[in-house]
């Protein structure tokens, strides 16, 4: 029971875009279609399980002093393996991502959870762990970006909703527009918080 | 005139939080007050455009010439690391009144992704040691200026009432989102 609440975890109660509010610049950056919330957030579920797991096998190996510096060392790792395989096989979202895929290193999920989570437990729960949070986060930049790009292109994952020459709010695939967005997703979220005492 | 370009569109045209979403969690998290946006501000011109002095001569020097390129991630996050524990014990000895302004920022820099991101641009965009360093110094003072402002008007918006559930991020994020608005007025400055 308590091994399957690591999970569940990061999806709802301990979201970490909309509650904890962590990794803010890749949400406002890529969302300005579903797709792109997709890729993103599997790349940095890969990253933050991979770390994840491998900070709780070696939690006994790395020295208390040097532990963030071994923590970067460890996501640098993984993310440069996520890098080099996007750029191989998925070309035009690795370019559409740009800057955001080596800036997985310093988002502050991931060195977040092997500091709050993954160095106290095991194997299996920073797995588990890993994987809500990861879920949760993809789960929210997708929600994001859809909003974005049905207001924005009238579209959703490149399906055309309303017609070409009908009129959208292009100001939400613009900067101001993620700002915004992101802004009232939080505020409905604090007051459905308020109203269920979750 | 070169020069000027980048300093124009570093500055105001891609500001580095408003048009780049790059150094957000600083950005809404320091802008509470003018006086402390100033001092993180500072430090971050000061980091950044170190951080690409050497994150320049590394790319050029290091790892082009040993065709390690696929490293730049993990090393580029390593040196802005060290350096910041560098400039921070190096001030800390010399200089203690500026350590006392800056220091409690110099830690947060580290996870400021825009010292990362702005290095690995410059990298990409093909820069000179002097134009890189020059982007850089630009791009802090653009995110300075970003904070400043985000700041002046957050203080006034603390004097008025809002609707409960958009207390803290949801406010500060709708204001930067108006703020983003009418930075996109630059957009037409430089061609």
């Amino acid at each position: 029971m308590s091994v399957l609440k690591n999970f569940t975890n990061g999806l709802i109660k301990e979201n970490p875009t909309f509650v904890l509010v962590l990794g803010t610049c890749p949400t406002l950056a890529v969302t300005t279609a579903a797709m792109n919330g997709i890729g993103m957030g599997a790349a940095t579920t890969f990253v933050l399980v991979c770390s994840n797991v491998m900070i709780a096998a070696l939690k006994n190996v790395i020295p208390d002093k040097v532990r963030i510096a071994a923590f970067i060392v460890i996501i640098a790792t993984f993310v440069t393996i996520v890098d080099l395989v996007m750029k191989a096989y998925t070309p035009d979202l690795y370019k559409t991502l740009g800057i955001f895929i080596p800036l997985i290193v310093v988002n502050c999920i991931i060195l977040g959870r092997a500091e709050a989570f993954a160095q106290k437990n095991n194997v299996i729960p920073a797995l588990l762990d890993g994987l809500g949070m990861g879920l949760g986060f993809t789960l929210a930049i997708t929600l994001m970006g859809s909003i974005r790009e049905i207001l924005g292109n009238g579209s959703v994952f490149d399906i055309r909703l309303i017609s070409q020459e009908a009129k959208t709010i292009l100001i939400f695939i613009l900067p101001p527009g993620a700002f915004i967005t992101y802004g009232y997703l939080i505020a409905i979220m604090n007051n459905i918080k308020r109203k269920y005492s979750i | 005139m070169e020069l000027i370009k980048i300093v124009i569109l570093a500055l105001i045209v891609n500001n580095v939080v408003l048009a780049q979403f790059l150094g957000i969690c600083p950005f809404l998290g320091v802008s509470n007050k003018v006086g402390t946006s100033i001092g993180m501000g500072a430090a971050v011109i000061f980091v950044m455009a170190l951080a690409n002095l050497v994150t320049y001569l590394i790319q050029n020097f290091i790892l082009v010439p040993l065709h390690i390129e696929f490293m730049q991630t993990i090393t580029f996050i390593f040196i802005i690391a060290f350096l910041v524990q560098v400039v921070e014990i190096i001030l800390k000895k010399s200089a203690p009144s500026l350590y006392q302004a800056l220091g409690i920022y110099l830690p947060l820099i580290t996870t400021n992704c825009a010292v990362l991101g702005i290095a690995i641009l410059a990298v990409q965009k093909d820069y000179n040691l002097l134009s890189s360093v020059i982007y850089a110094a630009s791009i802090a003072a653009g995110f300075t200026l970003a904070l400043i402002l985000m700041a002046g008007i957050r203080e006034q918006l603390e004097l008025n009432g809002y609707p409960k559930g958009m207390k803290g991020f949801p406010l500060s994020l709708i204001t930067a989102g108006l703020l983003s608005l009418a930075f996109m007025g630059f957009a037409g400055l430089v061609k």
